[in-house]
């Protein structure tokens, strides 16, 4: 079918222009193929990246665009860097990032770790787990919001089933202890299954023989895991939670639409902050600087970690 | 690999395959409950819907999808009994509830939406990724590595903060709110996942190919056209699914570019309200319908699932 349409393509291709395609060149061709990417990329992600720069250190409003915009020097870093809030959404987010990744590595690499037993019906069951990872987080989170919801809720109904508690108490999106739990769950039960991906083939990538040379050393399975079996697999899942890591940080979707930030801002990770001076407060100049100060950290954190990965790959 | 016997010593003994099988699928039925309450939940009626306890058997009743897909007003007995005879289904059960069927509601046009700029920016980020793959894998193209890194970086922004300066430029170049600034958009996202996991793919598809082409006499293009292309159609497929789902699912772009005639299904379905709070039958509607597409999707892509969430960085 394709060799079809690639005929019909260069027969339709006028004469003059189909000899200039020809006669082109390898180096030619390879921009003529490269370049609509990058320059989509510059038109698309850079040069918005660049004017947020320069908005950054300026007072400018989106919402009042003819007022006067006036250059203020770095005082938008300065006043980020100490404005209480800031650092307390910076808190939120670690700690929203923590916990979610322990969680999800911890379970994530057992779920792999059984599996690879290859027990019976292992790649329908496999599946069945895969699923949440590849719905809309806004979507489900939306309807988490039900399951939470106390008295009607799934969710409070079998905690308070389980433990006896009241049903009305179960109050998992208001109360100010639980909210952050109520997303950490959320985003665990979501993405679990990308972390088990991934160590499953880690899992997968380590070659029998060395268990078969381990045996006939007489090592214990103990010895056989801890020696053989997560070493191995540990640049997977240090990739797992590279992935994992910079995608939480910039969690925005299932947050915005389990609790919004709320309640009070126990909830308020750094792209719900953002979310709120960019298009509430329309502080658009303040909102930049904050953003560019997340994109260098991101950047950062990520680079210095690839390092480290690249440093247990190499072992 | 003279240690291989025929009974592979470190076999898995049939009480620990077993053991773990009861865990996998004690986690996989649970895991897999909350999509099952959507579900159930869309065949609800209102007030079955949050009926305490929670119900499990229940009448299943198309209410729920009637709302979704209609808006409704509030009427008197005596004015509902003057009209004729109802017209279909959903018309008989709203009337149930003393309203009637004032029209359409934006389901459709936002469903719409979702499928217009999910399949358009997929083709596109799928059309410039394979030409920038084939570019990168084949020619020497200097920098290659740091333009590689340069394209894979472009996911390290938090969506939130490239938003601020694409609205406004989308403002300045009246993009704000239509299907081609979310295609655009959408596109650029993808593009970086598109071109990372088809170089993996047409790295794979021994260059022999082309050179025995060209020494057919055909030119380096008519090579690509006639020997990789067709050779890369699986993984053309896969990306495009993996683009798809993306764009399918994304939320606050969406959420923060449009508001009206361009919004998709993510920004909306939470937005389904019925009287007194959401109307959480047609949102489990809502949400089912907006969900299918992906069940399938996940299912054809079981192999290449691996690739497509770690850029191609993790092959199986």
């Amino acid at each position: 079918m394709l060799n079809r349409t690639a005929d019909n393509v260069a027969r339709a291709t006028p004469e003059p222009l189909a000899k200039k395609i020809r006669g082109i060149s390898d180096k030619g061709l390879a921009w003529l193929f490269i370049s609509p990417t990058i320059l989509l990329l510059l038109a698309i992600n850079i040069f918005p990246l660049f004017w947020a720069i320069y908005l950054s250190f300026t007072n400018f409003r989106a919402n009042r665009p003819n007022e006067v915009v006036k250059n203020l020097g770095l005082a938008n870093y300065q006043r980020i860097l100490g404005d209480q809030d800031i650092w307390i959404a910076m808190q939120t987010t670690a700690h929203f990032v923590f916990w979610t990744i322990l969680l999800q590595t911890l379970i994530g690499f057992t779920l792999a770790w059984l599996i690879d037993r290859k027990f019976r019906g292992h790649a329908f069951w496999t599946t069945i787990i895969l699923v949440p990872m590849m719905l809309s987080p806004a979507v489900v989170g939306n309807f988490w919001r039900f399951l939470y919801e106390p008295q009607i809720g799934l969710f409070s109904y079998v905690i308070s089933f389980v433990s006896g508690i009241p049903p009305t108490n179960v109050q998992m999106l208001s109360n100010v202890e639980l909210a952050p739990w109520s997303i950490i769950i959320v985003d665990t039960w979501m993405w679990t299954p990308y972390v088990m991906l991934i160590c499953l083939a880690g899992l997968r990538s380590i070659p029998e023989y060395i268990y078969e040379a381990a045996e006939v050393d007489r090592a214990s399975n103990w010895r056989q895991f801890w020696s053989i079996t997560l070493p191995m697999a540990l640049p997977f899942i240090m990739l797992a939670v590279l992935f994992r890591g910079i995608e939480n940080f910039k969690m925005f979707d299932m947050v915005n639409l389990l609790t919004g930030g709320g309640p009070g801002s126990t909830t308020e990770v750094a792209s719900i902050t953002l979310k709120r001076q960019a298009f509430e407060s329309w502080r658009t100049g303040y909102s930049s600087a904050f953003a560019i100060i997340l994109f260098v950290a991101v950047f950062g954190l990520a680079n210095i970690y690839v390092k480290a990965l690249n440093k247990v790959k190499q072992r | 690999m003279s240690l291989t016997t025929a009974h592979s010593v470190v076999a898995p003994s049939a009480n620990s395959k077993r053991i773990a099988g009861t865990i996998i699928v004690a986690y996989a039925l649970i895991s897999i409950v909350p999509l099952l309450w959507i579900f159930a939940t869309s065949f609800k009626t209102p007030p079955d819907s949050i009926a305490y306890p929670p119900k499990i058997v229940f009448q299943p009743s198309i209410e729920g999808y009637c709302n979704l897909f209609t808006t409704r007003t509030r009427q008197t007995p005596e004015y509902i009994n003057s009209l004729g005879p109802a017209t279909g289904f959903c018309d008989e059960t709203v009337r149930k509830r003393n309203m009637v069927i004032a029209g359409p509601s934006n389901f459709l046009p936002r469903f719409v939406n979702s499928l217009i700029i999910a399949f358009g920016s997929t083709f596109c980020a799928v059309f410039l990724g394979t030409l920038s793959a084939y570019g990168f894998s084949r020619f020497k193209v200097p920098l290659a590595d740091d333009l590689l890194f340069f394209i894979l970086s472009t996911r390290f922004m938090p969506p939130i903060a490239v938003a601020i300066p694409i609205y406004l430029m989308y403002r300045e170049l009246g993009l704000s709110d239509t299907a081609l600034g979310m295609i655009l958009l959408y596109t650029a996202v993808n593009v970086s996942l598109a071109v990372w996991l088809l170089k993996g793919f047409i790295d794979e598809i021994p260059r022999e190919y082309e050179e025995a082409a060209m020494i057919d006499g055909y030119t380096r293009l008519q090579a690509f056209w006639r020997t990789v292309l067709p050779q890369a159609t699986t993984g053309i497929a896969a990306t495009a699914i993996f683009c798809l789902i993306f764009a399918w699912n994304e939320y606050a772009f969406a959420a923060l570019l449009t508001s009206g005639t361009a919004q998709t299904a993510p920004p909306f379905i939470p937005t389904i309200i019925g009287e007194g709070g959401q109307d959480w039958p047609a949102v489990a509607a809502g949400t089912t319908i907006f969900l299918v597409p992906i069940l399938v999707f996940t299912i054809l892509l079981r192999k290449q699932l691996l690739r497509g969430i770690t850029f191609g960085a993790v092959r199986k």
